[in-house]
């Protein structure tokens, strides 16, 4: 039953073939998919990491790297969550919002210098448990009630802002718990604990991503959604989740953030959104959804911290800083493939 | 034999449109069942319904003897039902094994984990089952098409691995994307899976369904009109039933046809475009419909769309009204009076959402503008002027076109374009998708353009159409002009001439 079928075989089967046999596996595949235009963020951290360790050769010093690792820990973490709501095709504008509930959670839970609590790990838990629950509820507002995830997330932002900044009473509130401030101030093989958390969120979304049906299904949603429902994916549940896993890990980087200040404050999440996007962005996942991934996430974050760390070392205005990451994220959208395959720009 | 499926006294109606009435078919176990008709005569409304995407609005569908409800295209694989749709189903960035047995992961999780090699495996056995020699760890968007249209096909199968009985697998158009050798690969494929599963088949091309079935249903304007043994019938009687109909010239109202009097609109000479087609000549007059036929690949799609300004040729030369141009998009093609009506209205005639008023105005909208504002007042007396004068059926000039049905849509995109003063339209299949008194309308409306001095190029579905319409008929293949007819009336040419250019 071998009927002629050279013309059915794929087209690139020798080039991927190259790729897989130095890069493990599913790993692989994700990069075998665009091949060498996906390896372009690597290229990218590594020519900045050579640049800037030319110009500066306190760059490499360990002192640097070890307080490098410790500021891509929290951008991290935040951007493990989005990850996958970008690959579905959505964004989730909410991280500000989500952070800042889940640090003040902890924050007035543990030991603090405002009220009697003293609850340790415990805090901990909750602060977690808020970051998914406020997750869950912009799935469940995206999904059942069909509002699109931009004005969805948007909202939850200012909701989860408002609520913090009252709970707070407007001030900064110091976190008094030792064991939770070990996070920050604790080392383990040279390393601030906050950065093991970090690498722990990472592979964990790594095997979400790579190894579990959320994942796939995520990324199908993400190809094309109409097929994937056609297939039987349940694509309203596997939203829901996935904007409660984006809470789950913006709860982690809040935990993170309220150890590394040893406080929370109405401005603890400043920042981080626009932080997080590039970071994704960067690293190559598609704003369209379908491409890119967790590795690829975690490329686009060193890069983005890399270069921070660098123009500090360069003396750069913090100004022109910001100037440069908005640069950034725009050259990243605009080198990125599937904008030619857009049929239309919105 | 007994039925395995029965379809009977089938209903379905979409607003404005009844697309299917009372339409029984059955299908035999090993059997495979050929389904053809021109396009809009309903094959894939049914193959729809029988694979649970549509609900009938009327009749009932039975398996093995038993009354089958189904909700989803989940209820029918849960039935043994799977379908290889016309447009590919696969999602494009995931590898071919994820996509065979997306949604069906939990086979192949345990604790969460989802074991990719075993399901890299599974999928690899499945093709080999059907003799496809296809590296499942592939992206999908690296396939052919008809590597495509394989793993669709293995996909659909892998029902037997959670469904007891015979499974039952909907073609819709498995070819239309396919080169000939490739076809055969499919066929031969069929061919031998039928001791496993009964097959339901559609296609336009007469002499493969007749080569791949058993039996063939015949459908025209929504109904059953035939049924034969395969080896009772050839392609030519199939080719008259599909498409004969009494009092042709009545329909394409033929006696309303006029010698072209007017100047020369469009005139090509020696165009060509990026290996799509080339050395097209052509002349247009004003009150002249030329029609172009040819098979998909022969080039007349791409002429039409060079025209409306959407390719740019890079060889010879085209004159709008005696003037040298060459679009570099749609919009200078408008400017110069080129109305292009697509195929697809719902993504590029109308905006769905706009009421019909917006979309009348929208290609000229300084018709209603006034001191620089747009006048609302204006713009509605404009389109309810039309609503009267093409019948469009609305409840008003505010009525949103998505509710309109598919002939009253068409209508909204040739008021606009006569708003727009259009001196030159381009019709790309202009009734696909409309019911038989829709048509009728349409063909009406074109001969009263016509008569305007609108100079008119059609590609249209079907040869009929193009004949009875057409004061000229071009033929293309493969990118090329193969013949000329004079369609003036009483002297038009007839199908089998134009199909010998053709093919």
């Amino acid at each position: 039953m071998t009927i002629h079928t050279e013309p059915l075989k794929s087209v690139s089967d020798i080039e991927r073939t190259t790729l897989m046999t130095f890069l493990p596996g599913r790993i692989a595949t994700m990069f075998g998919g665009r091949r060498w235009r996906s390896l372009a963020p690597l290229a990218v951290l590594v020519v900045l990491c050579l640049l800037i360790a030319i110009a500066n050769p306190n760059f490499i010093e360990l002192r640097n790297l070890v307080r490098l690792a410790n500021s891509a820990a929290v951008p991290l973490t935040l951007a493990m969550g989005l990850t996958f709501i970008i690959l579905m095709g959505s964004i989730d504008l909410s991280v500000e919002g989500t952070l800042s509930v889940s640090a003040m959670v902890v924050v007035l839970l543990a030991a603090n210098d405002s009220n009697g609590n003293d609850y340790g790990w415990w805090a901990v838990l909750a602060a977690i448990v808020a970051g998914t629950a406020m997750g869950f509820v912009s799935g469940l507002v995206q999904t059942m009630l069909r509002i699109p995830s931009f004005m969805a997330t948007l909202g939850m932002w200012f909701i989860g802002l408002g609520l913090s900044v009252y709970m707070l009473g407007g001030s900064a509130i110091r976190l008094n718990d030792a064991s939770i401030r070990e996070l920050a101030l604790a080392r383990f093989l040279g390393l601030p604990l906050a950065v093991w958390v970090a690498t722990g969120a990472f592979l964990l979304a790594a095997v979400i991503q790579y190894h579990t049906k959320l994942g796939r299904h995520i990324l199908a949603i993400g190809g094309d959604e109409d097929v994937a429902k056609l297939s039987g994916v349940n694509v309203v549940r596997v939203r829901v989740t996935a904007f409660a896993l984006a809470g789950f890990f913006f709860g982690i980087a809040g935990v993170l953030a309220a150890a590394q200040l040893g406080q929370s404050h109405a401005v603890i999440g400043d920042g981080r959104l626009f932080a997080a996007v590039t970071a994704v962005v960067v690293g190559g996942t598609a704003l369209t959804g379908g491409e890119g991934g967790v590795v690829n996430t975690l490329i686009g974050v060193l890069i983005v911290t890399v270069l921070a760390n660098g123009m500090i070392l360069l003396g750069i205005s913090p100004y022109i800083q910001q100037t440069v990451q908005g640069l950034m994220i725009i050259a990243a959208v605009a080198l990125s493939l599937d904008r030619v395959r857009l049929r239309i720009v919105k | 034999m007994t039925a395995m499926l029965s379809a009977s006294g089938i209903i379905k109606n979409f607003p404005g449109v009844q697309a299917l009435r009372d339409v029984s078919i059955e299908v035999r176990p090993n059997e495979v069942v050929g389904l053809i008709g021109e396009n809009g005569a309903g094959k894939s409304t049914l193959m729809r319904v029988l694979a649970g995407s549509y609900r009938p609005d009327g009749g009932s569908l039975t398996l093995d003897g038993e009354q089958l409800r189904m909700r989803s295209p989940r209820d029918a694989a849960r039935h043994g039902i799977g379908m290889v749709f016309q447009e590919q189903s696969l999602v494009l960035n995931l590898t071919v094994a994820e996509n065979i047995y997306l949604g069906e992961e939990d086979r192949f999780t345990r604790f969460g984990i989802v074991n990719w090699r075993a399901m890299n495996a599974a999928a690899r056995r499945q093709l080999a089952k059907i003799g496809i020699d296809i590296d499942v760890t592939a992206r999908t968007s690296e396939l052919t098409f008809a590597a495509r249209q394989m793993v669709e096909l293995a996909k659909a199968l892998t029902l037997e691995e959670v469904v007891e009985r015979q499974l039952l697998i909907l073609l819709d158009e498995p070819t239309s994307v396919l080169n000939a050798a490739d076809i055969e690969v499919l066929f031969a494929r069929v061919r031998s899976l039928k001791s496993r599963a009964s097959f339901v088949f559609v296609s336009h091309r007469l002499d493969e369904v007749l080569a791949t079935s058993d039996r063939v249903y015949t459908m025209k304007d929504g109904a059953v009109v035939a049924e034969h043994r395969a080896a009772d019938v050839t392609a030519p009687e199939l080719h008259e039933i599909m498409v004969g109909r009494g009092l042709q010239a009545e329909y394409y109202r033929e006696a309303r046809q006029q010698a072209p009097r007017g100047t020369v609109m469009v005139e090509a000479k020696g165009l060509g475009a990026n290996g799509a087609y080339h050395g097209v000549d052509l002349k247009i007059r004003a009150g002249e419909i030329v029609g172009i036929a040819g098979v998909v690949g022969s080039g007349r799609e791409e002429v039409t769309r060079t025209i409306g300004g959407f390719l740019q040729h890079d060889a010879g030369e085209m004159k709008i009204a005696g003037d040298a141009v060459r679009f570099a998009s749609p919009e200078p093609a408008v400017r110069r009076g080129i109305g292009y009506v697509p195929r697809e209205r719902r993504l590029e005639g109308l905006v769905m959402f706009l009421s019909i008023a917006e979309n009348i105005s929208l290609a000229d909208l300084s018709s209603v503008m006034r001191h620089g504002a747009i006048d609302y007042g204006k713009e509605r007396r404009l389109a309810a002027d039309w609503i009267k004068r093409l019948r469009i059926k609305a409840p008003g000039p505010d009525a949103a076109c998505r509710k309109l049905s598919g002939g009253n849509q068409q209508k909204v995109v040739l008021a606009r374009w006569m708003t727009a003063g259009s001196r030159i339209l381009v019709l790309d299949h202009p009734t696909r998708g409309l019911d038989v008194g829709a048509k009728e309308e349409v063909y009406e409306l074109v001969r009263d353009l016509s008569a305007q001095g609108v100079a008119i190029l059609l590609i249209s579905d079907t040869l009929e159409e193009t004949i009875g319409l057409s004061h000229q008929v071009l033929v293309m293949r493969d990118g090329e002009i193969t013949a000329r007819f004079d369609a003036s009336p009483g002297n038009k040419p007839n199908q089998v001439e134009l199909l010998r250019a053709m093919v």
